[in-house]
């Protein structure tokens, strides 16, 4: 009964909606409402016939612009996983060694952003960061550039986006990995003569593992598949699978072929996820 | 491209909310209609609206063909509305419910005719053209005074264009728009369909490709009224648009827009019934509602389209009835084409161009 509960969960939020992407990978693309041909066929004489098309597939390896992209998102997303776990950690580490109360007060202001729309807070990055932008107008003003900085439709703006949108996802796990740590176990590092630097990597960040990986799945699953701060940031050469996906279902109308790629993509993200289960499974045989 | 992605995600989750009689859910382009059409239209009828709106034909489509969108009146694009009505999307209209058809004029209906035969599914919104807007002041300081701004020179000449980067050029993310500008400036004919003249459409794109900074299709509207960009490709109204709001913010931003000498697309806004909308018969009221004279020059007058409404001509301010960018001369007119509707493999690869010529992959 208590496993029921997410196996239904799983089922309807994730399987049922896999299985429609999928099965639509396998048609073909047509002028109709909508817009692909039906996979099963009755005919005048009550023939059923029954059309799976692969070909979608191997589109997809055809063109080197779709594997291109796919590459350019994990990276985008790698990168910014490194650049959010540089971040949150000190954040982390602070929160989860600051007194309970000041603690509660910093979790709120982490939390906090997100009482306001997500879209909104990318928008306020444009204002922030476009030529007239009130970045680019506080630096001229000081005098330490004389031409503003074009970051705007640039890879930096983003990075910029994504690290920003995405690092409670990291600090939040890494704080509670964190402030699970049992305190005496540095005194006794300490007692043994290690310098906080030395028990910080020989004790506190082995222990803090768990709270990193997953941080990192938080952070790198979602932005493989990003599309919304690519395109409100990002310049025209940022290609990231989002985006081909985009004009695949909406320039192309191939309804088939984007629901390959999504299934890909799918495939892609669901390797990081089973390491990450068994990496789970052999800690917990540890403990 | 903002808010393309807000309908975007809008399309996710928003369908429109239970329908009564009394309901009319509309699904129009943003920022395409005056500011008190909807509530004369309520209070003239007692019907609520429930307006929503859109910035690219790709993502109504996307809705028309999924079917179920819950809207009663739509506003397809001609090329798109064509190739939509061939996949049974909308229904026929009933012109015995629009006594005001008598306003329309008859050489354009005759013309969007040629996307719906005997314009049976739709009728015509608002059209324009487009061509290119820019920042007067900007551009003569980078090509001088005396240079003529009369060209797709402007945005195709990688000379030129050049000289214009670093105040920012940019242009519609829209591939069925900007390739065929690109063949009529080379010479070509802006309605082939032959791989040969999109290749060298791509070529001269990418040839120019360095010198634009983004390729969006509603962002420049503000871009170009804060003086943040200087030259957009654009559609004729939105620059408008631009221009009125820079006289509105008083920032001394002057914005200028051309059909370019060498021609420039025409397109129609067509008010089209989806086959499954919930009440076609308000749809229909609000039909013949916008076709009254006084409701389109007052359309007119606030978003700076033309219409296809003979009678409200008279209605329409001289200013913009005189401005040929709106309604441009016979010889411009001349010169002006109409959108293709290209099938699924040309589709294909001038996506592909396109996303070759922004990402260079």
């Amino acid at each position: 009964m208590v496993i029921a509960i997410p196996m239904i969960w799983l089922l309807v939020f994730f399987l049922i909606p896999f299985a429609v992407v999928f099965k639509l990978s396998l048609s073909e693309a047509a002028i109709a409402r909508p817009p692909y041909l039906p996979m099963m066929t009755w005919d005048e004489e009550g023939i059923l016939t029954f059309v799976l098309n692969i070909g979608n597939y191997f589109y997809l390896l055809d063109d080197d612009l779709y594997i291109f992209a796919y590459m350019q998102s994990m990276k985008i997303a790698l990168v910014s996983t490194v650049i959010c776990l540089l971040v949150a950690y000190p954040m982390a580490l602070a929160i989860a060694r600051a007194n309970s109360s000041t603690r509660n007060l910093l979790l709120m202001l982490v939390i906090l952003p997100f009482w306001t729309s997500f879209l909104l807070r990318v928008y306020a990055w444009i204002g922030i960061l476009k030529t007239n932008g009130l970045l680019n107008n506080a630096l001229l003003w000081l005098g330490l550039i004389d031409q503003p900085l074009a970051i705007m439709q640039t890879d930096l703006a983003v990075y910029i986006g994504i690290v920003y949108t995405y690092l409670p996802f990291m600090i939040l796990p890494l704080y509670t990995s964190l402030v699970k740590q049992d305190e005496s176990l540095l005194e006794a590092a300490a007692d043994l003569g290690a310098r906080p630097v030395t028990a910080f990597f020989s004790v506190t960040l082995p222990l803090s593992f768990p709270g990193i990986a997953a941080g990192s799945l938080l952070v790198f699953i979602p932005v493989v598949g990003e599309f919304v701060i690519p395109a409100l940031l990002g310049g025209p050469d940022t290609l990231m699978i989002g985006r081909v996906l985009w004009s695949e279902f909406f320039s192309n109308r191939d309804w088939p072929v984007a629901s390959a790629v999504a299934t890909v993509m799918l495939v892609v993200l669901v390797v990081p996820i089973m390491l990450l289960r068994l990496a789970q499974q052999a800690d917990e045989k540890k403990a | 491209m903002k808010k393309l992605i807000i309908t975007t995600l809008g399309a996710l989750v928003a369908a429109p909310a239970a329908h009564s009689a009394e309901t009319l859910n509309i699904y129009n382009w943003s920022d395409y209609i005056a500011e008190d059409t909807i509530a004369q239209f309520e209070a003239a009828t007692g019907i609520d609206v429930n307006y929503d709106v859109y910035d690219s034909n790709e993502v109504l489509e996307a809705k028309m063909l999924a079917g179920n969108s819950g809207y009663d009146l739509v506003v397809p694009t001609s090329d798109f509305l064509q190739r939509q009505v061939a996949a049974g999307a909308y229904q026929p209209i009933d012109k015995s419910l629009l006594p005001n058809l008598v306003n329309m004029d008859e050489d354009i209906m005759a013309t969007a005719a040629g996307y719906d035969a005997g314009n049976e599914h739709s009728i015509v919104y608002l059209w324009g053209t487009t061509g290119i807007g820019y920042n007067v002041e900007a551009v003569a300081e980078r090509l001088g005074a005396d240079m003529p701004i009369d060209s797709w020179e402007l945005l195709f000449n990688p000379e030129i264009v050049a000289k214009l980067a670093d105040c920012g050029v940019s242009m519609l993310d829209a591939p069925t728009e900007v390739v065929p500008a690109a063949m009529n400036y080379l010479g070509l004919d802006p309605r082939s369909t032959d791989a040969k003249d999109f290749e060298a459409a791509e070529e001269l794109l990418t040839s120019i490709r360095p010198h634009i900074r983004y390729f969006h299709s509603s962002q420049y509207i503000s871009d170009l009224a804060n003086g943040d960009t200087c030259v957009a490709l654009g559609w004729s109204g939105d620059v408008f648009q631009a221009q009125a709001r820079a006289s509105e913010a008083e920032n001394g931003v002057e914005i200028g827009y051309i059909i370019p000498k060498e021609g420039a697309l025409q397109w129609f806004d067509m008010l089209a019934i989806p086959v499954d909308a919930p009440n076609p018969e308000a749809a229909h009221k609000f039909i013949n509602f916008v076709m009254d004279a006084q409701v389109t020059a007052d359309i007119t007058n606030y978003v700076w389209y033309g219409n296809a409404n003979k009678a409200s001509m008279p209605l329409v301010d001289e200013e913009i009835k005189a401005d040929p960018g709106i309604f441009p001369t016979e010889a411009a007119k001349e010169k002006l084409w109409a959108g293709m509707v290209y099938n699924a493999r040309q589709d294909r690869s001038l996506t592909r161009a396109w996303t070759k010529v922004k990402t260079g992959k």
